[in-house]
Parts: C-alpha cells; sequence; structure tokens
C-alpha cells in the first residue's frame, strides 16, 4: 500500500511544477449565488425511521461504547 | 412481436401506446432472464419487488435499473462496500423519484465499484461484473454493473453516476450510450455521495434518443440539494441527420496526444472524425494545453472529498459495526472491515492533501489547476459548438489485467476527467468497434462529445446524427439464450 500511495502522489506531483500565481481555485463549478428558501417548519424523517438501521440504539438515540475503557 | 428486451425506450413506449405489449410484460421480460453477467446486487423476486411500473406518465411502463448508489426507499443499498451490507434507506432519491413519477418501474439495483471509486467494477465487495461482449473483460466503471445490463439485455436502460468518468467510460466499454449532464442539472439527494463537486448523475440507453427521454425527466431543481438548478430549457428530441453548420473541435491533448490510447482506437476515433466532416461539420484542432494535468488535479481532489463524505461510515448510524470495547476502538475496526483497499487508498490519500502543511500543495493547486482546465474549455467554445475525443484510451481490457496497479487504472479516465473538472456535459457512444492491442475479439469503442454546460440539447442532437452515420449495431447481447 505504501508502495501504491508513493507512486500515485509522484504522479499527482506534476502539478507542482505549473505556474500558478494569481489562478482563482474553483469550489463549485457552476455560478450559483446563495440558494434562499422561507424558513418553514415541516416534517422530518419519523426519529424511530432513523434509528431502523442503527447497529445498536437506546431510549431514542443511537448508543455507541463508551469513549474509555 | 420480437422478443420485448430487444426494444429501446422509445420503441418500448410504441408498442404500450399501440396496445402491442403491456407495461408488465416488458418488466418480466427482463426480471425473468437470469443474470449472468453477476450485474445485479438486488432484483426482484417473489413478493420482495420494489416500485413496479405505472400505467401514466412519460415513461409510463419502462423498466429501468438503479445503481446501488441510489437510495430507494425499503431496497438494500450498498454502494458497493460492506460498510452499508444489509443497510435499507428510509427514503429515496430525487433522481428516482423523478422516474417513478414518470411511470418507470425498478428493475435492480447494480453492481458498482465501492462508492462508485473504480474504473473496472472489480473494486466491488460483492463481485465482478463481465463484459456482454466478452466475459473475460470487465464492463468499465464505476457504473459496470448500470452499463452492463443494457449492453447485455437486462434492462432497456440504467440510470449511473459519473465522478471523473464512472458513466462514459463503461458505456464505451459495453457499447451502449452514456451521457453525464451538466454538474447541477440532476439532484444529488439520495445519491450516496463520493466527491461532491463533481458527482453528476445520467442514463446508460442503447441510442441516443432515449438518452433524451430520460434526461428530460431526470432534470430539475430539488429542494433538497441546493446546488442542483435543473435544465434552462427543456431537452429537445434529437432529430439532426447532419453536422451541417457546426464547428467541431478536436483536441489532440485527449486525442492524438494522449496517454495510452490504442492503436485500434485511434483508428476507430479517427474514421469517426472523417465522418463528422461528412455529415457537414466543419472539423479542426482544437487546443486544451491543460487538459493532460486533469487525472493529477482529480486524483487530488476526488479522494480529498471522498475522505471527507465517508467519514459518515462510523458503525454509528447504519451499517457494519464491528464491536470493541471503546469507541475509537469500535470507529477503527469498523473501517477497517467494512472498507475495501481502493476506498482506504483514497481516504488516506485524501486526508494526507486535506492535512495541515500539505493543504496548499496539493488540495489548492489542484483547485487552481481545475481552473486552468475550466478555462481551457471555455476558450475553447469561442471557437467550435462541440469537441470531440475518445471516451476511452482503451477498449474493454481483461478482468484483472490492470487491478495491481492503481496508477495505470487511473489512467482510464484520461479522457473523461477534464469534463468533470470543468463541470460540463458529455456524452459518449459506440463509434465502432476496434481489437485489443496485442489482438482479441472486437470490442465497441466510444466516442465522446462534449459542449459547454447546458449544451445538452446540442450535444444530443449531434450525437444522433453522428451514431445515423455509424450504424452500430445496438441491439443487446442476449444473457440466457444462445444468441
Amino acid at each position: 500500500m505504501a508502495e501504491e500511495l508513493s507512486g500515485i502522489l509522484e504522479h499527482v506531483e506534476a502539478i507542482g511544477g505549473l505556474d500558478l500565481d494569481g489562478v482563482e481555485p474553483t469550489t463549485h463549478v457552476v455560478t450559483l449565488e446563495n440558494v434562499l428558501r422561507p424558513d418553514e417548519p415541516v416534517p422530518s424523517l419519523d426519529r424511530d425511521r432513523a434509528l431502523a438501521g442503527a447497529p445498536d440504539s437506546a431510549a431514542g438515540s443511537f448508543r455507541v461504547p463508551s469513549p474509555q475503557a | 412481436m420480437t422478443d420485448p428486451r430487444l426494444l429501446t425506450v422509445a420503441e418500448g413506449l410504441g408498442e404500450i401506446a399501440a396496445g402491442n405489449m403491456s407495461g408488465d410484460e416488458w418488466f418480466s421480460a427482463y426480471a425473468d432472464t437470469p443474470d449472468e453477467l453477476g450485474a445485479y446486487l438486488w432484483r426482484p423476486q417473489g413478493d420482495d419487488r420494489g416500485p413496479l411500473p405505472a400505467t401514466a406518465g412519460d415513461l409510463a411502463g419502462v423498466p429501468v435499473a438503479v445503481k446501488d448508489i441510489f437510495c430507494i426507499e425499503g431496497l438494500p443499498t450498498t454502494a458497493g462496500s460492506r460498510i452499508l451490507e444489509g443497510y435499507v434507506p428510509p427514503y429515496t432519491a430525487t433522481a428516482v423519484e423523478a422516474l417513478l413519477a414518470a411511470g418507470a418501474g425498478v428493475l435492480g439495483k447494480t453492481n458498482m465499484d465501492e462508492f462508485a471509486m473504480g474504473s473496472s467494477n472489480e473494486n466491488s465487495a460483492y463481485g465482478d461484473v463481465r463484459n456482454p461482449w466478452d466475459p473475460v473483460r470487465v464492463p468499465g466503471g464505476s457504473s459496470g454493473g448500470s452499463a452492463a445490463v443494457v449492453a447485455g439485455g437486462l434492462a432497456p436502460c440504467s440510470l449511473g453516476t459519473d465522478t471523473g468518468g464512472s458513466i462514459r467510460q463503461p458505456a464505451a466499454l459495453c457499447g451502449v450510450v452514456g451521457m453525464k449532464p451538466t454538474y447541477g442539472s440532476i439532484s444529488r439527494s439520495g445519491m450516496i455521495a463520493f466527491a461532491s463537486s463533481l458527482d453528476q448523475c445520467g442514463p446508460f440507453t442503447r441510442d441516443v434518443r432515449d438518452a433524451a427521454l430520460l434526461l428530460a425527466v431526470l432534470g430539475g431543481r430539488d429542494h433538497r440539494d441546493s446546488t442542483s438548478i435543473g435544465f434552462p430549457a427543456p431537452i429537445a428530441l434529437p432529430s439532426r441527420e447532419d453536422l451541417s453548420g457546426l464547428r467541431i473541435g478536436v483536441p489532440r491533448e485527449l486525442s492524438s496526444d494522449a496517454e495510452g490510447i490504442e492503436a485500434g482506437v485511434r483508428e476507430v476515433f479517427d474514421r469517426a472524425v472523417a465522418l463528422c466532416e461528412s455529415l457537414g461539420a466543419e472539423i479542426s484542432e482544437a487546443h486544451l494545453p491543460n487538459a493532460r494535468h486533469g487525472i493529477s488535479a482529480y486524483y487530488v481532489l476526488a479522494p480529498a472529498e471522498a475522505s471527507a463524505n465517508l467519514s459518515r461510515y462510523d458503525g454509528v448510524r447504519f451499517g457494519l459495526r464491528e464491536e470493541a470495547d471503546t469507541l475509537d476502538e469500535m470507529y477503527e475496526r469498523t473501517r477497517s472491515a467494512g472498507f475495501g483497499p481502493e476506498v482506504k487508498r483514497r481516504v488516506m490519500l485524501g486526508t494526507y492533501a486535506l492535512s495541515s502543511g500539505f493543504y496548499d500543495a496539493y488540495y489548492g493547486s489542484a483547485q487552481r489547476v481545475r481552473t486552468l482546465i475550466a478555462r481551457d474549455f471555455a476558450a475553447a467554445f469561442d471557437d467550435f459548438d462541440l469537441l470531440i475525443t475518445p471516451t476511452s484510451p482503451t477498449v474493454a481490457f481483461e478482468l484483472g489485467a490492470r487491478a495491481a496497479d492503481p496508477l495505470a487504472m487511473y489512467m482510464s479516465d484520461y479522457c473523461t476527467v477534464p469534463m468533470s473538472l470543468a463541470g460540463i456535459p458529455a456524452i459518449s457512444i459506440p463509434a465502432g468497434t476496434a481489437e485489443p492491442d496485442g489482438g482479441g475479439p472486437e470490442l465497441p469503442v466510444g466516442l465522446q462529445i462534449t459542449g459547454p454546460a447546458f449544451s445538452e440539447s446540442l450535444i444530443l442532437d449531434a450525437a444522433h446524427a453522428i451514431e445515423g452515420a455509424v450504424g452500430f449495431d445496438h441491439r443487446p447481447k442476449l444473457q440466457g439464450s444462445a444468441s
């Protein structure tokens, strides 16, 4: 895996040699202004259904092991 | 009547309208055919069924296969990953909802590279997909199953996703039509995220007219995806029989000078260029000087976005959990067991590219290269209406041929990645067949046609004219029969 990653990084580093001074970075390809909508409450996903796919749940919440041993 | 599996979407709709066939009969003809390709991950069986075709709507009665990256309420959705084994989503993707609202029914969920990362479908956790043209070869990827079902007579059309070529490349390798529309034209809601600034869904069909029929239904603004904008004008059904008056550019960087182009692919492409000229197009050389940096930029940006998107698979809310004594240990065990090697590779690459100290050198530079590539296209479209390139440098390769060399696999997307980075639409249509380098069977070669953002109707029109002149036999390679 380490060798593969090095090979990929070597290829990717080709862009390091380009003159990119003054070039704006692209974060989004389509020109979009802020998208606004009225702030109207609508029903969201039912709690039981949201929990249905969880590996473990209790008391209406996701249950996980303790952060500490 | 002929075998219903031979009908295109438009032909099937015609037979239904004429009363020669019902939507159920069309659906059953496919659903009853055994899947010898490994192309489906889920199909209706007995009472275990998904949404069935309806009798009203623009696509009433049309059976459609859906890439397993789209959530459909009540149906298992894995994105080709072990980490989502057994996951059943509580809602349906907007794109799928649009097809269902138009009367289509779901024939199945199709196999794919894990989280859409791959170009051969060999990264699926659920087995390989075989190319209907030659079962020892890959169908391409990541939407390998969606391409194979259309080419192999297991569906008349399907839905796929394309981040760097994942619709166009498998369409080329399987000899079908695949289109990635403009970024933002179709909602991504309910489509499992890989690289959000690049992901876009689109159709696989057997001809260009069918691609237009599906796109017309799929496009639209969706309040659940704030990056969706829909198409500014309705998608027109293609009608052109020639290319007169169109200026078509051939970028050297993505054709004659592209890396790893096979001799057979080059020949078929050169013939297609000559054909466009004979159809009345004004052809000349175009330049995309930064396109050759596409793969480098893409393999920074896509893994970086993926490393963030895939952090949600942590064994807490859905999917696999590997039990452990502490939370951190549970995360680690779950992700180690649930993700395959290519996904791990990309999460590591992406995390590295985003890490402090390396962010500017990798992610920042890649975003700037993205700007340069988009500018190249914009400049080219000052002089040309459309650009054409080969879709894939090679025809379908053998299973296992590239699996050990990730970089060689990444080069499969050499000609398709630049359009993804620029967010512009592109279609792949079959342009003929060629032998692979070193000999072998005649296999399909794709022609890629691209244009400015939201030029889908023009692209489809030109593709329709070229398709008619190429005369490719687009009948599927039927499974479960001697033919």
